[in-house]
């Protein structure tokens, strides 16, 4: 599980930078949607990987604090793709102002050629 | 809780007051600017007297020889678990700073600015709110979280009254932070998964027991969080998205974004001299290094820079660079063991040039200002930048556009004198000639560096020599770029002076004051730093200080919660 998990973060992570680095914003805002995913996925995996652990607990306390998942890289993850998604969706609206400005969809404002 | 601790709730108001009052403007139509306007001065004004009661309280307690810091738990849920608010001398001195700052941009937005766009005053109060709780959160995801709330509020500010050329350079701006924040987001994970705390003191007190793995990955921790907060202080090669943001933006945007930088050496500062110093064991001054070349690179960068280019708003992106990578250097020194001295000149050097530089954005634009004095309200046009001989149009070679101004062609506004004494005395300032407080700071950093090396080691290492070069180059480097624009632009031309309003005027008097008022006082303020920095470069004061409440709370049934202490389950 630990390696499929690497394996899903790495190629999300791998494929946002690939695109992060393009020219054209479409693909900036993918690629940086796809970082995200790694890095909440990645956040997540730093609680270390339980399989069928409860994430909260019961009323009335702790029980067996062993018994649960951590609880605290979910909420750290909530937080996390709350702010992504916000900031996303502002990133969103620039690069279609700055296409209806500027006419083009480059990263720079301008075509190279130009 | 234990009754005998009252939290002092002040403590959260410099991040309430703003936070509130932006959130108050949103109920009135954005037509009512100047309701706005006041509501926005008074919550500063708040702030200010907020920040002043912090820093005599962060003062008070050194004084009576008792711990330096103040907790206040949101929640009141016990220290390692729930999240603190942490005062100490720097948080207090950085709040007050931010409430400083805020006034004259606020002052000058009224001159106009703040019309050309929606909602200028609650975004600017919810940028206060997010640097606010920067400088005095504990914890470091909470951390995170005060970072976005800024950054969000920034993004608006800098692309406030829109133009293809904010929008082009909010694009970039926005994309490169999204992408640190998401370094930011690594950082902490992994901060997490090795120490299994947030907590800035806990991290502190954990790392010393880490395992060689775990150490491994603790570092790879640390360089994340670096190249984070190095994007937002604008550390050498990461920098290069700072120049074209604060020249596009709107001045009084860029003056109170000057304090943005400064938030990020303060995380490098706090963090690296709390969690990477000397008690770290083995990972003491990890990175401390790359703080010292990167920032002296830095440095070299920004010389270069204002030099190099010709707007005046992009000098001051590279003036706030070069600002940040002098404070960068000094505290990768502090962090390699050179002393309080050059980290206490150091932070008086950041007070007076952030200031400078907020300074400088709110004159830049009245002074590269080209619109002859017909424009009543001047700021509102956002004129596309002429080419040179638009420029020259007035001048007697081209007699033909000056012949329906009635004033004689050397007439000369009071205004505009004024403004080219705060432009000399601002560049004094930033050059670090004698009267201003950026001579002090530069000499006390220099003086710092030498005596205690000396009287330590008996030399000084080849570093500091660099540092020491660097200094003075990148002096010399701003005097020449401002002084050639200033004589360009205040003595060679001729013709009529650009209307400058008196709201635009009093702002960069404000800071002038300040930074005199810096002068005068400069034992006050140093000998303030200069505690600063001891209480800084003994981190246990503030670890215990903050775990030691955390111990209280240790009876109760909460466990640490380190996922490495957890039986790890076996897999499928």
């Amino acid at each position: 599980m630990e390696l499929i998990l690497a394996i899903a973060i790495g190629i999300l992570t791998g494929s946002g930078v690939w695109l992060l680095l393009r020219p054209r914003s479409y693909q900036v805002i993918v690629g940086l949607c796809l970082l995200a995913y790694g890095v909440n996925l990645f956040i997540f995996a730093m609680g270390r990987l339980y399989v069928g652990a409860a994430p909260i607990m019961p009323k009335g306390g702790f029980v067996d604090p062993t018994a649960y998942a951590d609880p605290l890289p979910q909420a750290l993850v909530l937080t996390a793709i709350v702010i992504s998604f916000a900031t996303t969706a502002l990133f969103l609206v620039v690069m279609i102002a700055s296409r209806g400005i500027t006419g083009t969809d480059h990263v720079d404002g301008k075509e190279r050629s130009q | 809780m234990s009754p005998d601790t009252v939290p002092n709730h002040m403590l959260i108001a410099p991040i309430l007051i703003p936070m509130v009052a932006g959130a108050l403007m949103l109920f009135y139509n954005d037509r009512n600017r100047q309701t706005k306007l006041v509501m926005g001065l008074v919550a500063v004004g708040l702030m200010f007297l907020s920040s002043t009661e912090l820093m005599t309280d962060a003062k008070s307690l050194t004084d009576q020889g008792e711990t330096v810091v103040q907790l206040y738990r949101l929640g009141d849920w016990p220290v390692p678990v729930g999240i603190v608010l942490v005062l100490d001398r720097l948080s207090a001195m950085m709040v007050m700073l931010t409430a400083l700052l805020a006034a004259p941009s606020l002052i000058y937005a009224a001159a106009g600015w703040h019309g050309k766009g929606q909602h200028y005053h609650s975004m600017f109060q919810f940028l206060l709110a997010g640097v606010n709780g920067a400088f005095l959160t504990g914890d470091l995801f909470n951390l995170f979280v005060f970072f976005e709330v800024m950054l969000a509020a920034s993004y608006g500010l800098m692309l406030h009254g829109s133009g293809p050329d904010r929008i082009k350079a909010g694009l970039q701006y926005i994309a490169v932070n999204l992408a640190a924040s998401l370094f930011f987001l690594i950082g902490v994970a992994l901060v997490y998964g090795t120490t299994g705390s947030l907590n800035m003191a806990d991290i502190g007190r954990e790392i010393a027991t880490l395992d060689d793995a775990q150490r491994l990955l603790f570092h790879a921790a640390a360089a994340f969080l670096g190249v984070a907060f190095l994007v937002k202080a604008a550390a050498w090669p990461l920098c290069f998205w700072l120049p074209p943001t604060y020249g596009a933006a709107s001045p009084p945007a860029a003056a109170i974004m000057a304090i943005m930088t400064k938030v990020g050496v303060y995380v490098i500062l706090r963090l690296s001299l709390l969690i990477l110093g000397p008690g770290a064991g083995e990972s003491a001054g990890f990175g401390a290094p790359v703080l010292m070349i990167g920032g002296v690179l830095t440095m070299g960068f920004g010389m270069i820079g204002i030099m190099g280019t010709p707007d005046l708003a992009r000098k001051g992106g590279y003036l706030a660079i070069i600002s940040s990578g002098t404070v960068l250097t000094a505290v990768g020194f502090a962090q390699a063991g050179s002393g309080a001295e050059l980290l206490g000149g150091a932070l008086y050097y950041l007070i007076g040039s952030t200031a400078a530089v907020s300074a400088f954005f709110l004159i830049a634009e009245p002074v590269s200002r080209d619109d002859e004095g017909e424009d009543d309200d001047a700021p509102a046009e956002e004129e596309p930048s002429k080419g040179d001989a638009q420029m020259w149009a007035w001048t007697p070679m081209g007699l033909d556009t000056v012949e329906d101004t009635p004033d004689p062609a050397s007439a000369r506004t009071v205004s505009w004198l004024t403004m080219a004494i705060c432009f000399s005395l601002i560049a004094a300032m930033l050059a670090g000639l004698p009267p201003m407080p950026g001579f002090i700071g530069k000499f006390a950093m220099l003086r710092g560096a030498f005596q205690e090396n000396i009287s330590i080691a008996g030399h000084v290492p080849a570093m500091l020599w660099v540092f020491s070069a660097m200094l003075i180059l990148c002096g010399l480097g701003s005097l020449i770029a401002l002084i050639r624009f200033g004589i360009r632009r205040f003595w060679a031309e001729q013709g009529p002076s650009p209307r400058i309003l008196a709201l635009e005027i009093a702002p960069v008097l404000m800071l002038l004051g300040m930074l005199l008022l810096l002068t005068i006082r400069a034992d006050a303020v140093l000998g303030y730093t200069r505690a600063t920095a001891t209480a800084l470069l003994d981190p246990s004061i503030y670890r215990e200080t903050v775990l030691h409440q955390a111990q209280r709370v240790d009876a109760a049934p909460v466990q640490n919660l380190a996922p490495d202490e957890m039986p790890v389950e076996e897999q499928q």
